[in-house]
């Protein structure tokens, strides 16, 4: 029996469907069997960013509905072993799917999988009930940003009552030379605000948007930062000690005397 | 801000004014998502407030204002008796 995670946020924008994608590939690059499932029905989106949307056949929609099995509507990643799609539908709504069918596709899911990891659409309504409703741990992603921690407080506050409580937290686009000069929140502050664990930090990487043009996650990019501090999230999960990254760029002198004279923080 | 208006402390970091306003929402919006724990405090303070004064609970509130820059905890309630030696 797999595991399955669910990654949300409240805000849209904030890198959900980038995180499933890398983690999920990171998972499945060490060995995993790793189905991803995008729960963002109508505006489906990780399928573009696997670069898996010209395989399409069947979605979550027809599985739900009986068209097909569930094995019939996963797209495999001919790039590494393990890796499935299960992509969502395209012309519905939200309101295609309800929980109960949710929770029974992940259940089935997680027979034949490691992990099972269900891309959260944006919002608190009907899209995001479904896509906790067959998950066993949740990961809140959020950006060092008021708007986008308030919402992440929000889907905090919704998760207490579950079995998804505590979730795991992952802050993207994080920019250390702005932490450092005051201008953006930092890693505790995040961290302390919501009161979470840190299952990681991604840096903000001109390689994800580049990676995302040609639709392949960022994590087989070796020299991608984000890339490899997604592959540090996947050792994690899979019970390693792997200390957060080094981000900070070594300074050098101009940095040490701003530092001696207390003018970063 | 340059390194100068902050080596003259002319302007207090973003970060910082993120922070603050980030707390001060917070406040609010945990206190409105969980109606349960404002009715849980105000359950509470009339069981305090009776042992001295016989107030009117009815008419009470309980609420979260903003005043500047800070969140008050403000209750509003109506005496209807002060009970005689409670603390004689
Ligand atoms: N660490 C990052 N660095 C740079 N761009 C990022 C990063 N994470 C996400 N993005 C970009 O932000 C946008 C939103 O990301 P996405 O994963 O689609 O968010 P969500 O699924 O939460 O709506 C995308 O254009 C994506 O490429
Ligand atoms: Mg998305």
């Amino acid at each position: 029996m797999g595991e399955v995670y669910v990654v949300t946020s409240g805000k849209g924008g904030v890198g959900k469907t980038t995180t499933v994608a890398n983690i999920g590939t990171a998972l499945a690059m060490c060995g995993n069997k790793v189905a991803l499932v995008d729960a963002d029905i109508g505006l489906r989106n990780l399928d573009v960013v696997m670069g898996l949307e010209n395989r399409i056949v069947y979605d979550l929609v027809d599985v739900v509905e009986g068209f097909c099995k569930v094995k019939h509507a996963l797209i495999k990643d001919k790039r590494v072993e393990g890796l499935y799609l299960l992509p969502a539908a395209q012309t519905r709504d939200k309101s295609a799917v309800n929980p109960a069918q949710m929770k029974e596709v992940c259940e089935q899911l997680s027979q034949d999988f490691d992990f099972v990891i269900v891309d959260c659409p944006a919002g608190i309504e009907q899209g995001f009930r479904n896509a906790i409703a067959g998950a066993e741990k949740a990961i809140v992603v959020t950006t060092p940003e008021v708007s986008a921690v308030r919402d992440a407080d929000r889907v905090i506050g919704l998760l207490q009552p579950t079995n998804l409580y505590p979730p795991y937290l992952v802050i993207n686009r994080y920019k250390p030379q702005m932490a450092r000069r005051g201008d953006m929140l930092d890693v505790s502050d995040v961290q302390s605000t919501l009161a979470l664990d840190v299952l990681g930090v991604i840096p903000d990487d001109e390689a994800i948007v580049v990676t995302t043009n040609k639709g392949e996650p960022a994590v087989f990019k070796n020299n991608s930062k984000a890339g490899q501090a997604f592959r540090n999230i996947a050792r994690r999960i899979l019970g390693e000690e792997v200390p957060l990254m080094e981000l900070e760029p070594s300074d050098g002198l101009l940095g040490l005397f701003k530092r001696i004279v207390g003018l970063s923080r | 801000m340059g390194f100068w208006d902050r080596l003259f402390g002319k302007e207090t970091p973003s970060k910082e004014i993120a922070k603050e306003r980030l707390r001060l929402v917070l406040i609010h919006d945990r206190a409105a998502v969980s109606p349960s724990l404002m009715e849980a405090l105000r359950d509470e303070i009339i069981t305090v407030v009776n042992k001295y004064i016989e107030v009117d609970e009815r008419s009470m509130t309980v609420d979260l204002k903003t005043v500047d820059s800070s969140v008050a905890l403000v209750a509003s309630i109506p005496v209807r008796n002060v009970r005689r030696g409670r603390l004689a």
